[in-house]
């Protein structure tokens, strides 16, 4: 066998390995939590921190499921109630409310959204393998925001498509308001 | 190359457009006839770090042409050639040119060749008109420059050739040279005669294939000139140990001498000389990859900050520093005792914090004559080509303004000068017929005024025509007939969009074109623009604008439990309503008599859908009466909170553009409050 040959050989070893390593699959992480008492859980990594509930100042003139802004450090960052968002029964405020603020990319930018959640439970771990779609009700029920059903402990955790629930937020929002 | 050339382009095109504006302003002021050595001292050096810049980042085009430009102000500058209208004139053309050039390379656009070849022969013209007649030995095409010329002076008589030892540094080829192609360069200019040198090589096993052992004695004899020799070693500088001497056809002697001399002005050839013709495959190389670079780079502009800014800004972060630390050691073990010293501490910081932000603030602040340095041409210009005789005045140059202002406010301001050359001052003829000086004056100045700054563009041309001006409002159906209108609410007029008064002002074209732009350009960096004139004695426009647009004066008001802030700017006055004052029209839109004028009501709770409201009788608040847009409206709000200085923050940063609102602020609390944008709140509160 020649050098050339070898070195071959070896790339080929090493192609299948990777393929190997890609089969077992990197578990993406979720923190989940509660709206209502259903269990709803975000990709982690566009998780920025978690905050104490505090008040905010309404924007006039839009949806009541935008809660207002607050101060993050100097920056202004829109919050957004899901359970308003959702048409979930609206819960008071408790000392386990937080706001979870995201990082989203809407339009090449990146921005900083908060969203109210009745209170964090913890992380998950789940394969892609292990997520399954979630089914079509039609009518009324929301789910074009959520990216799928996960079974935690036989707890149904639905995962939210944080960038497609805010982004359109920010963006049908914007086409209103240029419309009007 | 061992570095990579983009990250420097930036700079250099800042600098390089920058140089051109002092050729420019340089050469307007030089006399006909009159030569200001500093003038044009300053205008060849601008030109000269150009050249340099250009030849070292491979833009051979640029620096071949500014070469050009470099000889003829070389031979005005030491005396050689009278400095003529048609030089200067030409001189302005190339200028223009080299700004093109420099903007196509930047952008990575095409060049108009066209253009640069004429405006190439109108520089080789007079040059070659007069270095025949008063000039005949020295041949300034060729020399660099005149310490260069005369070295070369010196040898090149008798100079056959040159011995060239070059032994280059182990690491020559990972920089990215080759020196088969310094070789074959080299080869390409004469008869080159080489002699390699294996006496550094090492044993095989020793040998780095990556490392360069070997030097060289080169003969190259033909006719040289030693810049040619710069160029081929240009991109080794460093890189190399190179000693360039010339082979002399009997004179052995003139030869040692300049050997010294050679190898220190090929060492300082690259940084102040420019290459003429940079390597061709460096400059090739070069291109696609500043292409690739400078997208982004275009976008992110740099601003330079004079060093004294910058220490007093070091030495208020130390004062901070110190005041920290003073209260830290003063909350280690605090007792009531002290509470003076606490009280004492917090009143400096809370000064230093201030003088800090002034401090931050200056450094976006740049003297307004980055903008009007532009005008003289733009007047110069103008005047030739209409035939019309301008003095053009400017004073103020030094005015501080917010960087972002300062870049908005120029093409209102170009406009507004080209409107007053263009339609404000007379022909000279007419001018003498009306019994003014045949020279008109067009004046721009800016200045402080109260947290604003003003511009102010001045004529002592035809003025505005109030009764034309009216009678083509009238035409245009924006003033009903009969309407009574003050002077200036008519000078206002031309504001108007599609207000085209061509045939009102002047024959050529109407004051009105784009009128409505400019203005609304001011207004978008929150200022005004008035005007006012005189029949037959000239106009002056006014510009105010913010002194920066990061921060505000703004007035807190309380609307139910929420606080807003108005921009003073927009304030004219708050009064408490009288019911009397207060009227209906068509049974629900309120309007109340300040004066002799019937105002809107906003109840800014109704438009805002403020939840919780006390107040609800126009008489238990007050009306804060605003103007924008160059409408009046009263809003309602329960109560004044204070003034204060806020910074403006964008809303549109994480949400999204609010009706209404221009953006947030944050409280001493900490907590948010919106920014009231007056016009877009009328707007908004129309729809309601």
């Amino acid at each position: 066998m020649t050098a050339a040959e070898n070195i071959a050989e070896n790339v080929d070893v090493l192609d299948e390995e990777a393929e190997i390593e890609q089969e077992v699959e990197v578990k993406n992480e979720f923190l989940t939590f509660f709206l209502a008492k259903e269990e709803y859980g975000v990709d982690i990594l566009r998780v920025q921190e978690i905050r104490g509930w505090e008040s905010v100042t309404r924007i006039p003139n839009t949806p009541l499921y935008v809660k207002g802004v607050m101060n993050l450090r100097g920056a202004i960052v829109p919050v957004v109630d899901l359970r308003d968002r959702f048409g979930l029964e609206n819960a008071e405020l408790t000392n386990t409310t937080v706001v979870v603020v995201l990082r989203v990319i809407v339009n090449e930018s990146e921005k900083i959204v908060g969203i109210v959640v009745d209170g964090v439970s913890g992380v998950i771990e789940a394969a892609v393998s292990e997520v399954a779609r979630s089914p079509e009700f039609g009518g009324d029920i929301k789910t074009e925001f959520i990216s799928g059903l996960v079974n935690q402990n036989d707890v149904m955790v639905m995962l939210l498509d944080v960038e497609k629930l805010l982004a359109s937020e920010c963006m049908s929002l914007e086409a209103e308001t240029s419309d009007s | 190359m061992s570095i990579d050339m983009a990250q420097f382009h930036q700079v250099f095109f800042e600098e390089s457009f920058e140089g051109l504006e002092t050729m420019e302003s340089g050469l307007l002021n030089l006399d006909k006839g009159d030569v200001d050595e500093e003038e044009i001292n300053s205008i060849f050096r601008a030109a000269h770090s150009i050249k340099g810049g250009s030849g070292t980042f491979g833009f051979t085009n640029v620096a071949e042409f500014t070469h050009i430009m470099e000889t003829l102000l070389d031979e005005m500058r030491d005396g050689r050639r009278t400095i003529t209208d048609e030089s200067l004139e030409a001189l302005l053309h190339s200028v223009d040119c080299l700004r093109d050039m420099l903007s196509a390379v930047r952008d990575d656009t095409e060049v108009d060749e066209e253009k640069v070849a004429s405006s190439r022969k109108e520089l080789e013209v007079i040059l070659s008109e007069e270095t025949a007649a008063s000039e005949p030995s020295g041949s300034p095409a060729t020399s660099e420059s005149v310490e260069v010329s005369s070295v070369e002076a010196e040898v090149a008589a008798k100079q056959l050739g040159w011995h060239i030892v070059f032994t280059p540094h182990a690491n020559l080829l990972q920089t990215g040279n080759d020196v088969v192609r310094i070789l074959r360069e080299l080869d390409e200019l004469g008869t080159l005669a080489a002699e390699a040198d294996f006496d550094n090589l090492p044993n095989f096993d020793a040998l780095d294939a990556e490392n360069l052992y070997i030097s060289w004695d080169l003969k190259l004899t033909g006719d040289i000139t030693i810049e040619q020799l710069d160029d081929v070693f240009l991109w080794v500088d460093g890189d190399c140990d190179l000693a360039i001497m010339p082979i002399m056809d009997k004179t052995p002697v003139v030869a040692a001498t300049t050997t010294e001399s050679a190898p220190a002005e090929a060492e300082k050839t690259p940084e102040v000389e420019a290459a003429v013709e940079a390597p061709k495959p460096a400059a090739k190389k070069a291109a696609p990859k500043k292409s690739a670079a400078k997208k982004p780079a275009a976008s992110a502009s740099s601003i330079r900050v004079g060093i004294d800014k910058v220490d007093d800004l070091i030495n208020m972060v130390g004062e901070l520093v110190i005041t920290q630390s003073m209260l830290g050691m003063l909350g280690e073990d605090f007792d009531m005792s002290r509470v003076d010293k606490l009280v004492d501490g917090l009143a400096q910081l809370e000064r230093h914090t201030r003088e800090l932000q002034e401090s931050v603030m200056q450094i976006r602040m740049l003297p307004i004559s980055f903008t009007f340095s532009r005008f003289p041409r733009l007047v110069h210009d103008l005047s030739s080509k209409m035939g019309k005789k301008i003095e053009f005045k400017m004073s103020g140059e030094n005015t501080e303004v917010d960087k972002t202002v300062m870049e908005k406010i120029g093409d209102p301001l170009v406009h507004l000068v080209r409107n007053s050359c263009d339609h404000g001052i007379e022909m000279p003829e007419d001018r003498l017929a009306t019994g003014k000086e045949e020279h008109g004056t067009v004046e721009l100045e800016a200045y402080h005024k109260g947290g604003n700054i003003v511009i102010e563009i001045r004529d002592d041309g035809k003025g505005l025509d109030a009764s034309k001006l009216l009678e083509k409002g009238i035409e245009k159906g924006l003033v009903t007939p009969g309407q009574k209108l003050s002077d200036s609410q008519i000078y206002d007029l031309i504001f108007m969009p599609g207000f085209s008064t061509a045939a009102a002002i002047t024959d050529v074209s109407g004051r009105g074109v784009g009128m409505d732009v400019v203005r609304k350009n001011i207004q978008a960096l929150g200022g005004v623009v008035e005007i006012t004139s005189e029949l037959g004695v000239g106009t002056t426009i006014t510009i105010r604008l913010p002194l920066t647009l990061a921060i505000l004066d703004g007035q807190t008001v309380a609307v139910g439990d929420e606080v807003y802030i108005i921009p003073l700017m927009s304030i004219i006055e708050s009064i408490q309503v009288d019911p009397s004052m207060i009227n209906l029209v068509a049974g629900k839109g309120e309007t109340f008599k300040l004066r002799n004028e019937y105002l809107p009501i906003v109840r800014l709770y109704e438009t805002f859908g403020v939840p919780s409201v006390s107040l609800n009788e126009l008489t238990e608040g007050l009306l804060v009466v605003v103007e924008g847009d160059g409408r009046k409206c009263g809003l309602f709000v329960d109560d004044l909170l204070g003034q204060q200085q806020v910074v403006i923050k964008s809303l549109e940063a994480n949400y999204r553009r609010m009706e209404g609102v221009s953006g947030a602020t944050i409280l001493g609390d900490g907590s948010v409050a919106l920014i009231i944008d007056i016009p877009s709140l009328m707007r908004l509160a129309n729809k309601h």
